[in-house]
């Protein structure tokens, strides 16, 4: 059987000639990039390299960037580290209703050492409105944070109209936009923010791989406390293999965006329409407008997620879901219920995200193999049983 | 997977799916914000369960527990049935996640449901459908702190200890009494022998 992978915001396979670049670093060019010798200025070199690959493909400078272990790393060093440098001028956050853990759950842990949050609400797409970020900011707010992209509905947030309400205030802005990162252009300065997160596993680079972007001049509190790597914000012994791949990787996707940017918005779109038109009572989530190219996602009334996601296994189709079945702790998404779904609705939840590979028969094939998956299922529902029940006069 | 092949068999191929528009016997439980909802529709003769169908809404472990409890529970004499427990269901499936437990926990109460919907009628009752099972996750989330009291156990979800737990939550909606894991923060039923949520065995001294 054809297995069809559709969970890039999970993971994605490395671009090809990645693992190649990476290889040397671990074995014959293993070397510190902090040491004197050759073996560690080889090292440096391609540090430096990756270094300005990164900065590159999200229009920053060579030295605004950090390279940390992953987007939650990221976030977490960038809602801590620039709080906390700026404390003496307040102690008050603003961030979205829909971020993710690692940005939610670092700003609660601000809150332990005396900081204080406010929570911007979004609409039925999960759209912020700048507006709403601009009333939310007081004379003691030190930062924003709000996503760039939203991986489990696929909106895509007005980040730059948010950081000119919040630079006329002159509060500090953070973007989550590391489902963005590599999918769709994304240029620091048009988007006006002072610091960004990105991860090179969301766009065919290496697991373990990511980097926080922080402008020029902007003070940071690092978060791992050590030597002078990374310009003494964040310590340890570079990841010298996983920053090359990742600088390869990024290079390739500003390589690839222009001519890919469209082909994947056009066979997401294949996707969205296909699903919406062969079964009844399925919802798009999230905006349709304004959507990561490479992100479909749903509310399918009357069934499960997991109970979707695992006929869908069955069938060849890997997808993933936010439905409370789904998570470990068995909780419906802060992000749903943040759009105003009910608990029932957000049970539903189906997430595909598309690879640079997928092809418009990967996507028939699933439109075809979907219906019989949701009829399988509501035939077991009694909330479809009842559904019926009611309609009928 | 996650699932051992007996539970992916019954989730792929459930037995007894359906509903009985002459059921002798309606037991519902669960509902969407707990992220299940089971009926169990039985027809009994001469004491015996004739047919059984159900409905799910619900995870994949949730329609293999459903569908488990309803081939487990057909023919059997009422309290033979009455006397399906939530375990026998889970090690005739070869065994849930932790965090699932409490699926295999909802199908046995449906059917109890339903078997004591059947008695109540036949003693003279209206009711056609035995309603139950239901709690609320997120009034337990907001549950509010209860000083000075000592609990122990496993967290359902993480496996983490709960011993040494001075913090203790009461239901809002439900008025159970929740301890606190230290390692995921989540909340799971203090001073019963095995957990209501995942039915992992709590040690004897918690029980209060």
């Amino acid at each position: 059987m054809k297995r069809v992978y559709l969970d890039h915001i999970a993971a994605t396979p490395l671009a090809p000639g990645v693992l190649e670049a990476m290889l040397p670093y671990f074995r014959e060019q293993y070397g510190n990039p902090q040491s004197f010798h050759r073996h560690g200025q080889a090292a440096a070199a391609a540090v430096a390299l990756a270094r300005e690959k990164v900065a590159r493909l999200v229009w920053a400078s060579p030295e605004e960037i950090l390279f940390t272990s992953s987007g939650t790393e990221s976030n977490n060093l960038a809602l801590k580290g620039l709080a906390l440098a700026h404390r003496t001028k307040g102690n008050h956050l603003v961030l979205s209703a829909v971020e993710h853990p690692s940005v939610l759950n670092a700003a609660k842990s601000l809150e332990k050492s005396g900081f204080t949050t406010t929570l911007v609400p979004v609409d039925r797409d999960a759209l912020l409105d700048p507006a709403e970020v601009g009333k939310a900011i007081r004379k003691e707010t030190v930062l924003v944070s709000v996503m760039l992209a939203n991986s489990e509905v696929g909106t895509v947030e007005p980040v730059s109209d948010i950081a000119k309400v919040a630079k006329s205030k002159g509060v500090l802005v953070h973007t989550d936009a590391v489902a963005a990162v590599g999918n769709m252009p994304v240029d620091v300065r048009a988007l006006g923010v002072d610091a960004l997160s990105l991860a090179g596993d969301q766009f065919y680079g290496p697991k373990g791989s990511a980097a926080l972007f922080v402008r020029k001049g902007v003070r940071l509190l690092p978060q791992v406390d050590g030597g002078i790597q990374e310009g003494g914000r964040r310590g340890g012994t570079e990841n010298v293999p996983a920053v090359v791949g990742m600088g390869e990787a990024a290079e390739l996707a500003a390589a690839a965006m222009p001519e890919r940017g469209p082909l994947m918005a056009a066979l997401r779109d294949r996707l969205i329409d296909g699903l919406l038109r062969s079964v009844d009572h399925v919802l798009l989530s999230g905006s349709r407008e304004r959507r990561l190219p490479h992100q479909a996602s749903f509310f399918v009334r009357f069934v499960e997620g997991e109970a979707m996601l695992l006929s869908l296994d069955l069938k060849g189709f890997a997808a993933s879901s936010g439905s409370a079945c789904t998570s470990k702790a068995l909780k419906a998404s802060h992000v749903h219920l943040a759009m105003g779904f009910d608990h029932a609705t957000a049970q539903g939840s189906l997430v595909f995200s598309l690879l640079d590979t997928t092809s418009t028969e990967d996507i028939e094939a699933l439109v075809a193999a979907f219906p019989p998956v949701v009829d399988r299922l509501r035939k077991m529902s009694p909330l479809y049983t009842e559904f019926l029940q009611e309609k009928k006069p | 997977m996650i699932y051992t092949e007996k539970v992916m068999d019954h989730f792929a191929n459930p037995r007894n799916v359906g509903t009985l528009p002459d059921a002798d016997g309606v037991g519902q439980v669960g509902n969407p914000v707990c992220g299940d909802m089971m009926t169990f529709y039985i027809k009994v003769k001469e004491g015996k369960l004739d047919d059984i169908k159900f409905q799910t809404f619900g995870c994949g472990a949730a329609i293999a527990v459903s569908s488990m409890v309803s081939e487990m529970a057909k023919g059997r004499a009422l309290d033979e049935a009455m006397a399906i427990t939530n375990e026998k269901v889970a090690e005739e499936l070869g065994g849930l996640p932790k965090n699932k437990m409490h699926c295999s926990n909802l199908g046995a109460d449906a059917l109890h449901l339903a078997i004591k919907n059947y008695r109540d009628r036949a003693a003279g009752g209206t009711e056609k459908v035995a309603v139950g099972g239901e709690h609320d996750h997120e009034a337990e989330e907001e549950g509010e702190a209860v000083e000075g009291r000592e609990k122990t156990g496993a967290c359902p979800y993480c496996e983490g200890p709960l011993e040494g737990l001075e913090k203790l939550c009461e239901c809002r909606h439900c008025h159970t009494d929740l301890a606190e894991c230290p390692s995921c923060g989540l909340y799971t039923k203090a001073g019963e022998p095995a957990c209501t949520h995942c039915g992992t065995k709590l040690p004897p001294e918690a029980a209060s």
